[in-house]
């Protein structure tokens, strides 16, 4: 379970949020909301741990993550504003060797298996520089498919994405959720998940 | 996990070789500036031979420093990087060891051959060699607490050079007076011995000082 104390943020001089609490059960799913600026991606680096709050902390199983370290990064997965792709490498390789990163190593054919899932096939060798935006976007996408993580953490996902992506997205995070994973997800669109438990969490200030 | 890193980075620096080739031909080129700037007096050659050896390498070195981290930075893949199951720690280490191996491991393997020019005996450019296998290592480890405070900054590759060359000072006295001893015909072993303390000094702090200031840069 993950927890949010009283969390502030301070960026330069200006106050973002304050006071801000919530829970995050298994299978449940938090929609960040709020215009730009208002500290969106800020919220979701402190609750990676790439960023330290201004007050309050967060808790996973009851333990504040900054003491937990690897332990909660193992549980996590962040797909960021940026894509975090190498143009150098291809798609295949990208994929192989973020997940190796990860701690999960994917054989050859499992990695094919997922870039077919996002319909990358027929692209997985091209350098990533050739790619498309959308394609890049998809790209990391299929990073969340091939990770074991239970917490997602999703920053602007369904950005430049086409429609059938969008609609792949919606599926494979509500698949996520069913089988008791939690998403938080900051974005503009509107999700529409027919899930369970889901929280609203609107930073306007 | 480690090898993955080590790896991956091995495979971009050869999808990129014109950059490990540039710094390497900097280092060949000013090194072999010196014999043609102050002529063919073999004795002078000789005396001054362990400086430029080792003042080029270190030069040299620096070019490569800012692409340790900065071009992880930039496309966000540091941060997925930071946020891998493992500690900080290893991390690093692995990031410099890639490092060393594309960018210094080069100029170990050279420097003897350009040694010649100073007309240096047999000896020496095996002392050459030995010293800059040891210290080299310092020199990427120590850069890379230099790489980590200036990402994102404006200008880093010169700050980078500012923070890190004065903290590599022992690591040049000690290298080029093991070259020195050997160009006198004196024992250089025990500046060598020296040179190898400096790095398991560096080998245990310097890492730590890194992933410190990454977590500060990246924040």
């Amino acid at each position: 379970m993950l927890e949010a104390l009283k969390l502030g943020c301070v960026r330069g001089d200006r106050r973002l949020f304050e006071n801000l609490n919530f829970a995050l059960e298994s299978g449940g799913l938090i929609e960040v909301r709020g215009p730009n600026g208002s500290g969106k991606t800020s919220l979701l680096r402190i609750i990676c741990g790439l960023a330290a709050p201004a007050e309050g902390e967060i808790r996973w199983q009851e333990k504040n993550i900054r003491s937990l370290g690897e332990e909660y990064s193992g549980a996590i997965a962040y797909v960021a504003h940026q894509n975090a792709v190498k143009d150098e490498l291809s798609a295949l390789e990208n994929l192989r060797i973020s997940t190796g990163l990860a701690g999960n190593s994917l054989s050859q054919e499992e990695t094919q298996a997922i870039l077919t899932r996002v319909d990358l096939s027929g692209y997985q060798h091209l350098p990533a520089r050739l790619l498309s935006a959308g394609q890049r976007r998809r790209l990391a996408l299929a990073r969340l498919l091939a990770s074991r993580a239970t917490l997602w953490i999703l920053d602007e996902v369904l950005a430049s994405l086409d429609d059938a992506a969008v609609e792949l997205s919606r599926e494979f995070i509500c698949d996520h959720l069913n089988q008791g994973g939690m998403a938080i997800i900051a974005t503009h669109q509107e999700l529409n998940l027919h899930v369970g438990s889901s929280q609203r969490l609107d930073l306007s200030p | 996990m480690f090898w993955w890193l080590v790896w991956r980075d091995l495979i971009l620096a050869w999808r990129r070789r014109a950059d490990v080739l540039a710094t390497l031909f900097f280092f060949v080129i000013v090194v072999s500036l010196f014999p043609l700037g102050i002529g063919p007096e073999a004795q002078l050659l000789r005396t001054i031979a362990p400086g430029i050896v080792w003042v080029a390498a270190l030069l040299a070195s620096m070019l490569s420093l800012g692409r340790i981290f900065g071009n992880d930075y930039q496309d966000g893949t540091l941060e997925q990087i930071l946020l891998t199951p493992q500690p900080i720690y290893l991390l690093v280490l692995a990031k410099v060891l890639a490092h060393w191996l594309v960018s210094e491991v080069p100029l170990v393997a050279i420097a003897p051959l350009l040694g010649v020019q100073f007309g240096l005996s047999q000896n020496t450019l095996g002392t050459i060699a030995v010293s800059l296998l040891l210290g080299t290592p310092v020199l990427s480890l120590i850069g890379s607490i230099g790489a980590a405070l200036t990402l994102g900054l404006r200008a880093a590759n010169v700050l980078i050079a500012l923070l890190v060359l004065p903290l590599c000072i022992p690591a040049l006295i000690f290298g080029a007076g093991a070259v020195e001893a050997s160009v006198d015909g004196t024992n250089s072993q025990p500046w060598l011995l020296l040179l190898a303390a400096t790095l398991i000094v560096s080998l245990v702090f310097a890492p730590w000082a890194t992933s410190a200031a990454l977590k500060i840069s990246v924040e």
